[in-house]
């Protein structure tokens, strides 16, 4: 026997919601004195859509429509996929609409002759470089918070190496987390980037889902734009938007265009003229249907300044 | 109508030790002065005289009496109390005499209009030093002596009529005439004569008066009747804003420095605040003891007979904008104090500021909005203890084509958009093909490997054909095609110059190919891979 929904007030019979007409439901509700100011949860409006900025890059903009402002974007992809690209274009878009800019550098990776060649406005951009130049060995595995394989006896030294390696990952990415939770509550920021681009795969996944539902909480009811730039999809229930990047054409492009500057004979050659990036939707929550999957390709341009 | 303003702070040194201590302002208080074993009771505030404490009491003599609590005297917080007191009487008027070290006058002719009549502008300049850690009492007048006898004479606040002045004054003691000190011959005399209050005083025969005391006797007997005229003699205060404490021993512990800059601050800030100005800077200078072992942010105790030697610890915090929270400026201390101990006990804390004007609050009111300035500070601090102080900052590019040419600055973004709001145009780019056309070209970046990786290479006909790279086993194999080289060098003429060649290469690895940049550093011989393309 299947339980009642609800029970009338006293004095009626038990009214069993699932045997009832829909509309015969709601007026039932509307009597009950404790529940007639409760809208249906068929009846409720549609949480207004959040307010989308420019990516920097017009194709992922008709992609996706934008960033959207209150909520964590993931951007993912293996190296030299276009990652960092898109979110550079993605923090210069912000700092042309004055916005102030945080980005949270798990790997110490950022080029400032491409940042500033990418249009972002210096000024505005804080830059945290996480990792210490504390010794590893100082490190315990509190630090981390998580554990660590204990190497066997016959590869000891390689095992060591390895663990060291891995253990100032994830010295990094608690700085990074805890960084980025400073600068959520802080706020202000248009835009908040936190790049694990080089982080491994292993190690990001290790993130609880707790923080990125606390960054998600922390910019949902603000103007911030919280982006993450990954190798894989590492915030899967709590990202809005996520897009995956690729270079599929890659290598028969700048084949041909090496051969080309080759017939040229310059005498200094520039291989990359640019990449050419393939953006696929994998997820957006910004439209009520699910979203099929729908690619994008453009091409970044090459800056060598010498 | 003229009128002038007195403040005066009975008990100054014991007011002065109750700013850094409110906390016995409950106490009977006495204030210690002289070497030890002939320290003498200087001065002594209500509840220890009611405990029957008086002045020139020897410190044995008053060890006896139980709850007395017992202070050496501080030149220090006696200068940043009188120092506060002025702060006080210029908030309310540009025209202050600075008549004693516990007495100051200030000329309230015009400032009616500004704060109200004279009671309420008498209630506040006293709110105003009760803000500052003073309890003072507040006379008004219409000539500066009598203002000044009144305040020494009645607690409170009181304001004196024009017209009345001898009617008030009367029942005053003689001994308010020679609060100084000085003359008190002419006071034995006048006692003598059986003359007790100014009432007395006032009531006198000119004429014989003059003829027993001179001028001496015309000028008290003008005072009494508070009819004296005289100008006001005003001072121009240099903007120093300080306060310091001296301790009677040596602090171990950040937690209790703390309490003590608490305190410090929050008088600093009311000063800054009385005279409508702000800080964006300030130095803290603590004295410490160098002998004793133990270190400052450890648990071990002080061992304050051996401290002998002294030197100073200095720091220093500037900010991108003014501010005036006592309670961002504390944070902000003790973020720098955690990441840089003073590294031996505190014996005397110096704290100044360095007073500007207050920022204007309303910036642009199109601007998108940007991290309050006082958060943004506390959380940079923050930040900086957990990744490094050199590592949180904004990007400035050096004027060089050295690789990695750049260099980390504070980041203040107000400062920027200030500017921004003062002449919108001058940074925003208005023109839509422009903004298109930046739209439209995506940048290839660069990954950067901090620090580059070494490789090996192996050349096939001048170009890079293999590479291992032992850091990173990824980096390893064939190269597939590989363009360059991009030969640059400079700074040849001095010690750090440098040249290299440049290629551009591409490696199959399992997630696809990836692109990365060869560095062969001409001087030394060296392969390196500096980053990815990505």
């Amino acid at each position: 026997m299947s339980s009642p929904l609800f029970y009338a007030p006293a004095g009626d019979a038990v009214v069993f919601a699932a045997k009832k007409e829909p509309a015969l439901v709601l007026q039932r509700l509307a009597a009950v004195p404790k529940l007639a100011g409760v809208t249906a949860a068929s009846r409720l409006e549609v949480r207004p859509s959040p307010e989308m900025v420019s990516s920097g890059i017009r194709e992922i903009d008709e992609l996706s429509g934008g960033l959207p402002r209150g909520c964590l974007s993931e951007i993912c992809g293996p190296a030299s996929s276009g990652r960092t690209s898109v979110l550079l274009a993605a923090l210069a878009a912000a700092t042309r609409r004055q916005e102030v800019c945080a980005l949270v550098d798990t790997t110490d990776a950022l080029d400032a002759v491409s940042a500033a060649a990418a249009g972002v406005e210096l000024e505005r951009l804080l830059w945290i470089r996480c990792g210490t130049g504390r010794r590893t060995s100082d490190l315990g595995p509190q630090h981390s918070g998580l554990r660590h394989q204990t190497p066997d006896h016959r590869g000891e030294v390689r095992g060591q190496e390895s663990e060291v390696r891995g253990l100032r990952s994830y010295v990094r990415l608690e700085q990074a987390l805890r960084v980025t939770d400073l600068l959520l509550q802080s706020g202000g920021f248009g835009l908040v980037a936190i790049d694990l681009g080089d982080v491994p795969d292993a190690a990001a996944w290790r993130i609880p889902l707790a923080s990125w539902f606390r960054f998600q909480r922390a910019v949902e009811s603000t103007a911030t734009v919280l982006l993450v730039v990954a190798q894989a999809p590492c915030a899967p229930t709590c990202a809005s938007l996520l897009i995956r990047l690729r270079t599929g054409e890659q290598l028969s492009t700048i084949s041909s265009q090496l051969s080309v500057k080759s017939e040229l004979s310059l005498a200094h050659v520039q291989l990359l003229d640019g990449l050419r990036v393939e953006g696929e939707l994998l997820r957006s929550r910004m439209q009520r249907k699910p979203t099929q999957s729908v690619t994008t390709v453009f091409a970044t341009k090459a800056v060598r300044i010498a | 109508m003229t009128a002038f303003a007195c403040i005066y702070v009975p008990d100054f040194p014991v007011e002065a030790l109750l700013r850094a201590e409110p906390g016995l302002r409950s106490q009977a208080l006495a204030v210690l002065e002289g070497k030890t074993p002939l320290q003498t009771i200087f001065a002594l505030n209500e509840k220890a005289r009611h405990a029957g404490v008086s002045l020139g009491m020897t410190k044995l003599q008053v060890e006896a009496c139980s709850d007395l609590v017992l202070r050496p005297r501080s030149l220090l917080q006696e200068a940043a109390a009188h120092a506060a007191l002025l702060d006080c009487a210029q908030s309310f008027s540009p025209r202050v005499e600075d008549a004693g070290c516990d007495t100051v006058l200030l000329d309230l002719a015009g400032l009616e209009p500004l704060f109200g009549p004279l009671p309420k502008i008498a209630r506040d300049v006293a709110r105003r030093a009760s803000d500052l850690g003073l309890e003072a009492n507040i006379a008004v007048a219409s000539n500066p002596d009598t203002a000044v006898l009144a305040a020494l004479g009645f607690s409170g606040v009181i304001v004196i009529p024009e017209g009345r002045e001898a009617e008030q004054l009367g029942n005053l003691p003689l001994e308010v005439l020679f609060t100084g000190g000085h003359d008190l011959q002419t006071l034995d005399v006048l006692e003598r004569w059986g003359i007790r209050n100014l009432r007395a005083l006032a009531a006198l025969p000119e004429v014989a008066l003059s003829e027993r005391l001179g001028q001496e006797g015309i000028r008290l007997q003008q005072l009494a009747r508070g009819c004296s005229s005289r100008s006001l003699v005003p001072v121009e205060l240099p903007l120093v804003f300080e306060e310091a404490i001296e301790l009677e021993y040596p602090l171990v512990l950040l937690e209790p420095l703390a309490f003590l800059l608490s305190r410090l601050l929050e008088q600093l800030c009311a000063r800054l605040g009385a005279r409508a100005l702000a800080t964006q800077e300030l130095n803290l200078d603590l004295t410490l003891e160098c002998s004793t072992p133990e270190y400052v942010g450890t648990s071990a105790p002080a061992r304050p007979g051996r401290a002998q030697a002294r030197q100073s610890f200095h720091r220093t915090l500037r900010l991108p904008v003014p501010l005036l929270d006592p309670k961002v400026f504390l944070k902000l201390l003790q973020l720098d104090l955690n990441a840089h101990p003073p590294g031996a006990p505190i014996v005397k804390i110096h704290l100044s500021a360095e007073p500007v004007r207050p920022r204007a609050a309303q910036s642009g009111l199109f601007l998108p909005p940007s991290p309050e300035p006082e958060k943004l500070e506390l959380t940079l601090a923050r930040i900086a203890g957990i990744v490094g102080q050199n590592k949180v900052g904004s990007l400035q590019l050096l004027d060089t084509h050295r690789p990695e040419a750049f260099r980390i600055q504070h980041f203040a973004p107000g400062q920027r958009q200030e500017q921004t709001a003062r002449n919108p145009k001058a940074s925003r780019n208005d023109n839509p093909q422009e903004l298109q056309k930046q739209n439209e070209v995506a940048v290839t970046a660069m990954r950067i490997f901090r620090p580059p990786l070494r490789a090996t290479v192996t050349l096939q006909e001048g170009k890079p054909a293999h590479i291992a790279c032992p850091r990173r086993k990824e980096i390893c194999g064939e190269i597939l095609w590989a363009a360059g080289p991009w030969r640059t060098s400079g700074d040849w003429w001095e010690q750090e110059g440098w040249a290299r060649d440049e290629w551009d290469i591409a490696l199959q690895e399992a997630t696809g190919i990836t692109l990365y940049r060869l560095v062969r550093d001409l001087l030394r011989g060296q392969w390196q891979v500096e980053g990815s393309y990505d």
